[in-house]
């Protein structure tokens, strides 16, 4: 099935009908029809939702919403190095019935994406075997060690659309500092993940009365503010383009605040998870809700999502991390941090519709246009000359989270039996349709 | 007090049926348990009645425990495993010897040669030892939590014997009856627990243990071992051992662990000593009947001056016989909910 949509003629054209059109950037939200020839979107408005063009296929869909693909910045995956978690094919067909039509893949692999071989070697994987975009972000530092720069200029030629550390920060400032002197000259963006590492060490979730009940070594969210605040004065020296990559808690959306009010190159992303979980779900010691920041408190969550509806957090991502039974099934200090996520990312985040917190057209808005825009993608908007890269969403169909049911190798998902509402229904990249609910096989 | 031979016979253990008329062992058939719950994991979520029964029952064990005789056959036929991730002789001999009084086969199993050396997760040893059938597991591990993940996967009662920094029930528990039968009460009194609140999971017991006895909990050590919002739990909070022993009924002192002594979380034994060791200034400041107590293994010089430790109210040898009592209770309220077929 995957060779034929690979070496599949390009496609025809095809009449999405009867559909709610959201464009998160131009804040259209209307009826209508979205028309695609080829690989990009030939035609759309409100005059194309009952007509087709003659000889297109057409997509009846039903008054549900039809957006741009989603566009996930923080993917893990398992390849090279690690691919029983999840290899760019398995990661692929899961953002597919997630609705994602791009996914930026994370450095931490083995061995580290930080050379020009290991980027064309991950493209190549992803040209044969991926059915949505696939993008890296390589390494800042050679082996993600924090201490020596990788070839960032080479890395950019070859193809890496910003850079990043990864799971680890880098400790050192003076080497944050010529990263992002470094960087700006090629206008490359660094993704940082960030977490002081000595007040973060042998942590196994957040600092709180829910650590002190477990009996587990907490982080204070300071471990993470001081980290953003050094950040942003490094910023503020270097003038280099910084993305935080998922803040957790309030006080760190407040230094961003400042930072974006300075007229800073700094914006910042933040989880699914964060926005939608917090500390009490861990619960009994459940190792599924282990988390790299650790879910924090309600007030914290409840402050990010405020933050999302004012457009300061630029952008939600799945941060999509597979981790095997082996290493979850252990006591919670000792088992592995991360979560699976590109699956219920759509789903999870209409939680945040539903409940009236955030509108649909912002929440779009973080997992589309705004990383494209930040990558430098022609994706996620609906425009003519755009790439057909769409998903049509069902906003409302509740159904309950099955881990056994979803594509991702690895199921460590921490929405499993949980209830949602609204699911994807069909996912086309390039004019190609690689997802459609209930009809499209599992690999 | 009250002698077990005078207790209303509805909290009369199995071994003590010997002693009663034919009449009061059908009462005791029919009287319902108190404890019934499969595995002993935490004291937090323990109700009153429910440590009152244990304690009961662990003071007619203590008696017992004092004749010629020890040995009863409750848990006859029944197989009990201790399985000690971590290092323990107090506990582990407990345990041993509470299981072998009650007339269960015990077992021992030392880690550093076991497979868990070799690799094995925790739940392959459970499941492993699962399939030896035994009726009951004493676990101790140094991962909080870890406890609680091995009773998902066993089929038998399991009893927490400690877990990281989390809890350690029966220790609570043998520190609960130590208090009543030298005071004879617990609702009321003030028990001042001192020292590495942070890392000590005997303390996270206790809290639970005395709030829901009605005692008042109080906590003395530096900022850097005490673990955050830890007053939410139900305890007062001093960092001056002085202010906080003041009028208090219980001192509790804990072990400070070697490695934590040395800069990272206290300067150094010496300075430690001298704000949070309990000598003959600071237990002035208690009531002149306050009860001298430490979980061991002590660390006389470090935590408490060796004169205290030998001090006429100190019962900290009382707290080890009432281990083995309490662990015997524990046993017996357990095997009271085994399967029998």
């Amino acid at each position: 099935m995957k060779r034929a949509l690979q070496t599949a003629e390009a496609p025809g054209a095809t009449a999405f009908i009867n559909a709610r059109l959201i464009d998160p950037e131009s804040g259209r939200d209307e009826p209508g029809g979205l028309l695609v020839t080829g690989s990009t979107i030939a035609d759309l408005g409100s005059h194309l939702r009952r007509n087709a063009p003659q000889g297109a296929e057409v997509v009846d869909c039903h008054g549900h919403v039809l957006c741009p693909g989603i566009v996930d910045m923080q993917v893990f995956t398992g390849d090279p190095g690690q691919e029983h978690r999840e290899t760019l094919k398995t990661a692929s067909f899961a953002a597919a019935a997630g609705g994602v039509t791009t996914i930026i893949c994370m450095p931490d692999t083995e061995p580290v994406i930080d050379q020009v071989a290991l980027v064309d070697y991950v493209q190549r994987r992803a040209r044969e075997r991926a059915i949505v975009h696939v993008h890296i972000m390589a390494a800042v530092t050679r082996g993600l060690k924090g201490e020596e720069m990788a070839e960032l200029g080479l890395l950019q030629r070859a193809g890496a659309i910003a850079f990043t550390n990864g799971k680890s920060s880098i400790a050192n400032a003076r080497v944050m500092r010529n990263a992002l002197l470094y960087a700006r000259d090629f206008d490359a963006l660094l993704v940082h993940h960030t977490e002081d590492p000595h007040l973060s060490s042998g942590s196994a979730m957040n600092s709180s009365e829910m650590s002190t009940r477990l009996g587990l070594p907490g982080v204070h969210t300071f471990a993470e503010v001081i980290m953003v605040e050094r950040d942003v004065r490094l910023v503020e020296m270097t003038r280099g383009r910084y993305h935080a990559a998922t803040i957790s808690c309030r006080d760190s959306l407040d230094v961003v605040r400042r930072a974006k009010s300075k007229k800073l190159p700094v914006t910042c992303g933040v989880s699914i998870n964060h926005l939608t979980l917090n500390e009490n779900d861990i619960g009994p010691y459940r190792t599924f809700f282990k988390l790299r920041p650790p879910l924090r408190s309600e007030d914290d969550r409840a402050a990010l999502v405020r933050g999302l509806a004012d457009g300061d957090i630029d952008i939600i991502v799945s941060s999509h991390d597979p981790q095997d039974a082996d290493v979850k099934r252990r006591p919670f200090a000792e088992a592995a941090d991360g979560a699976i996520g590109l699956e219920t990312l759509v789903p999870a985040a209409l939680r945040l519709f539903h409940s009236g917190e955030v509108g649909l057209v912002p929440l779009l808005r973080a997992m589309t246009i705004n990383p494209a825009k930040l990558l430098g993608l022609p994706t996620g908007r609906l425009a003519k000359g755009a790439p057909a890269d769409l998903a049509l969403i069902d906003l409302n169909t509740p159904w309950v989270v099955d881990r056994e049911q979803m594509r991702a190798r690895s199921k460590n998902s921490p929405f499993d039996e949980q209830k949602v509402q609204g699911r994807v229904l069909r996912t086309m990249v390039d004019g190609r349709t690689v997802y459609q609910y209930g009809v499209t096989d599992r690999y | 007090m009250t002698m077990w031979w005078e207790t209303p016979s509805l909290h009369l253990p199995c071994w003590a049926r010997a002693f009663k008329s034919t009449t009061l062992m059908t009462i005791q058939a029919t009287a319902p348990a108190l404890f019934s719950r499969r595995h002993l994991l935490t004291c937090e979520g323990l109700t009153a009645p429910e440590i009152t029964s244990l304690l009961d029952l662990a003071d007619h064990a203590a008696e017992l425990n004092r004749q010629v005789n020890k040995k009863r056959d409750v848990l006859r036929g029944r197989t009990l495993i201790n399985l000690f991730f971590e290092a323990s002789t107090r506990t582990q001999a407990s345990f041993e010897l509470a299981g072998k009084r009650l007339g269960a086969d015990v077992m021992n199993m030392n880690v550093s040669t076991s497979s868990v050396q070799k690799g094995e997760t925790l739940i392959d040893t459970a499941m492993t030892l699962n399939a030896m059938r035994p009726d009951m597991i004493v676990v101790r591990h140094h991962a909080a939590g870890a406890v609680e993940l091995l009773s998902q996967k066993v089929d038998c009662s399991v009893i927490n014997a400690g877990d990281g920094a989390h809890e350690h029930p029966t220790q609570a528990l043998l520190d609960a009856l130590t208090i009543r039968r030298a005071k004879g009460r617990i609702a009321g009194l003030t028990v001042a627990i001192c020292g590495d609140i942070l890392h000590s999971r005997v303390a996270r017991s206790n809290i639970h243990l005395f709030n829901t006895l009605g005692a008042r909990v109080r906590l003395v050590a530096p900022s850097t071992l005490l673990p955050t919002g830890i007053e939410r739990l139900g305890a007062e909070v001093f960092t001056d051992m002085w202010k906080g022993l003041e009028g208090a009924d219980i001192v509790m002192m804990l072990r400070l662990q070697r490695e934590r002594m040395q800069g990272n979380y206290v300067p150094s034994t010496r300075e430690y000593y001298h704000f949070f060791g309990l000598d003959q200034e600071k237990l002035a400041q208690a009531r002149p009947d306050a009860l001298i107590m430490h979980p061991g293994p002590m660390n006389r010089g470090v935590e408490i001056a060796s004169a205290i430790a030998d001090h006429s109210r100190s019962v900290i040898r009382d707290q080890v016989e009432m281990g083995v009592a309490v662990r015997m209770a524990v046993l017996e309220a357990l095997a009271r909910k085994l399967p029998n077929h």
